[in-house]
């Protein structure tokens, strides 16, 4: 019950962020985004065990779908409500028609397949400008109805409760024996394809729908480009970060790597040029170019030292630790 | 340019091409048949190799030409070797027993921070060149070996670079293969590949083994990092996850695994990107190669040349 009531005093604080500091709330708008996005993902890695990365292309799906709804130069312009839920369906349904023929395949080769289909839905956008409007993208797009905070956070918490509940049904248990051992799950009457597709399903609809909100917010569809690997790379990152299959780990991953992204480097570059040690020519003082290499030593070490990420669900914990695999 | 024409430059181009991915392809082909892993930094360590080269030259401008190729073709497998060994050592050696999903993360990890290196090697000035000055622009690389027609006055282009390019590569995979049929090292990474226990009894060490598949992989991408850059003349620090994705495409087409399957998997890719761009549209080629790799791994996961071998419980 303790448990409970911490989870809604974080949400009460939440809540009044905007009261307190209007610059913070403003920089959180984009790690609630990202934070749906990661949990999205997080049903497919953390819960069913499914490495997919190419979650940036259901992020895009979500996004040209609702910029294509909503845009006035289309016949459609339905309001934010009917767009949203059109996008999360239409979301479900690339989920499941890339899903399909594919989650038969072991891990990585699905991995692949997943990297792959983000580059066709890129490519494929980038081509079919006719649509999409190339590199400009769609726009412009009605601002969402209410404070773009408020409602970025009403559907973190929805996408966490649902989250929750799903993780504590029959279906979410099913999904954590399947990534536990998959034939002993399927010994034990679970039928695996059917229950990994509808994960499959279920996280490319909540990417979907980060990436409707994502458009609201940017008042655009944004370019192809927006939504390329390292966006999927990203979402990985919070995920193996804040602690797979852990939801509470997931927002914090998202809060400290999108923070260390959007604030941290935000405030050093700012400061660095304020104070003109960073000079044009030279790219080595620039923290921005620095990114890449620490998120890539971020995931290597995390890998290395700290698998279960910084908020680990018990579950991964014990299993990490508790047993080491016999060497063979 | 009658059709024929254009078709028989296309092939060529496609097998110039081809066989660099095949290079490529090798690597990924050979660290995959022993551990399992696919290697995501594959990519970006043919990247990093192409930006020792083009340091390489602007170091040595004043040797003649043949020598600067002949120091290239030694230097930079040698440090794309060593540097692939060494992430070996130092990040997947920790992981064989972990989770699954835990080596390939690493080497997503591996491939940013070598993404990264690549960016920040971009914009050391190499003033030879007056390069250097925008890290993430495309650097020119010195036009080396000559663009002239060998076949005269055809209409049909085989350059001396197309010739270089099959110059370098078939010996290497002949040897290649020579090296894991014949030595004993060779036949070591046979038995790792097929039964890492069965060898480790056998009195192999697994590890070393696999750090000299890491060692080799690397090298033939540091070979296949030269030949690209004196090829195309153009190297970017983004160019690696391009090529490191036809590549795998290759190595899976061909049948992951497999050394020859590599290679006909390579060329096939180098053939189809080839055709695709003259027949259909450049924009189109990413998304015919994807589509390919979707394809094989759905209908036919083991390939070509790859064998059916059942999924061990």
């Amino acid at each position: 019950m303790s448990k409970l009531k911490f989870h809604w005093a974080f949400l009460l604080i939440a809540a009044f962020i905007p009261a307190i500091s209007p610059h913070f709330a403003e920089l959180l708008r984009p790690i609630f985004v990202m934070a749906i996005l990661a949990l999205g993902l997080n049903i497919l890695t953390g819960f069913t065990g499914i490495l997919n990365l190419g979650v940036a292309a259901f992020m895009a799906v979500g996004a040209y779908s609702y910029a294509i709804l909503t845009c006035d130069i289309y016949p459609f312009q339905l309001n934010f409500g009917c767009a949203t839920g059109t996008t999360v369906l239409i979301g479900l349904l690339a989920g499941l028609a890339l899903g399909l023929p594919t989650i038969r395949l072991r891990g990585d080769y699905l991995a692949i397949v997943t990297l792959g289909f983000g580059e066709i839905v890129q490519d494929t956008l980038k081509n079919l400008d006719v649509i999409t409007k190339g590199t400009q993208g769609i726009n412009p797009l009605p601002p969402p109805p209410f404070s773009v905070y408020y409602l970025f956070l009403a559907f973190l918490t929805l996408v966490v409760l649902l989250n929750r509940n799903l993780q504590r049904s029959r279906i979410g248990r099913t999904w954590i024996a399947i990534r536990e051992d998959e034939l002993a799950a399927s010994c034990m009457g679970i039928n695996p394809m059917k229950m990994k597709l509808l994960a499959f399903s279920l996280g490319a609809a909540q990417c979907a729908l980060a990436g409707a909100l994502w458009a609201s917010y940017l008042g655009s569809s944004g370019e192809p480009g927006n939504y390329d690997f390292q966006v999927s790379i990203i979402a990985l990152c919070i995920v193996i970060v804040g602690g797979m299959g852990n939801i509470a780990g997931v927002l914090l991953g998202a809060l400290v790597v999108m923070g260390f992204n959007s604030i941290v480097l935000e405030t050093l570059t700012n400061f660095l040029k304020s104070h003109q040690i960073i000079s044009s020519s030279n790219v080595f003082t620039a923290p921005g170019n620095w990114k890449y290499l620490l998120f890539g030593l971020a995931l290597i070490l995390m890998m290395r030292f700290r698998p279960e990420g910084l908020l680990p669900s018990k579950q991964t914990k014990a299993e990490l630790h508790h047993h080491e695999p016999p060497k063979n | 340019m009658s059709g024929w024409e254009v078709f028989l430059q296309q092939l060529i181009i496609g097998l110039s091409n081809g066989m660099i991915i095949a290079l490529i392809a090798l690597g990924y082909t050979m660290v995959y048949g022993i551990v399992e892993l696919i290697n995501f930094a594959h990519g970006d360590l043919f990247m990093l190799g192409s930006f020792l080269a083009l340091t390489i030259v602007g170091l040595c401008t004043a040797l003649p030409v043949f020598v600067v190729v002949l120091l290239l073709l030694t230097l930079t497998p040698l440090f794309s070797g060593g540097l692939n060994w060494l992430v070996d050592r130092l990040a997947y050696r920790h992981l064989r027993h972990s989770i699954r999903l835990a080596p390939l993360v690493s080497a997503i990890g591996v491939s940013f921070v070598f993404l990264n290196v690549g960016l920040l090697w971009g914009g050391v000035p190499m003033d030879v060149f007056g390069l250097g000055k925008a890290a993430a622009a495309p650097k020119d690389f010195p036009v080396l070996v000559s663009n002239d027609n060998l076949l005269g006055d055809a209409t049909v282009q085989f350059t001396a670079k197309d010739a270089l390019v099959f110059v370098v590569t078939i010996p290497l995979m002949i040897g290649l293969t020579w090296f894991v049929k014949r030595t004993r090292t060779g036949k070591a990474m046979r038995a790792v590949a097929q039964d890492q226990t069965a060898a480790e009894l056998m009195g192999i060490n697994v590890d070393r083994v696999v750090g000299q598949t890491f060692l080799i992989g690397g090298g033939l991408a540091g070979v296949a990092s030269v030949v690209f850059a004196l090829y195309n003349n153009t190297i970017y620090f983004q160019m690696g996850y391009r090529a490191g994705m036809d590549a795998f495409t290759a190595a899976v087409l061909g049948g992951i695994g497999s050394l020859p399957g590599a290679v006909l998997g390579g060329l096939c890719i180098g053939l189809a990107r080839a055709f695709s761009d003259q027949y259909i549209a450049t924009g189109w080629t990413n998304v015919i190669v994807f589509t390919i790799l979707v394809l094989v791994l759905v209908f036919r996961p083991a390939g070509i040349l790859g064998s059916k071998h059942r999924e061990k419980v």
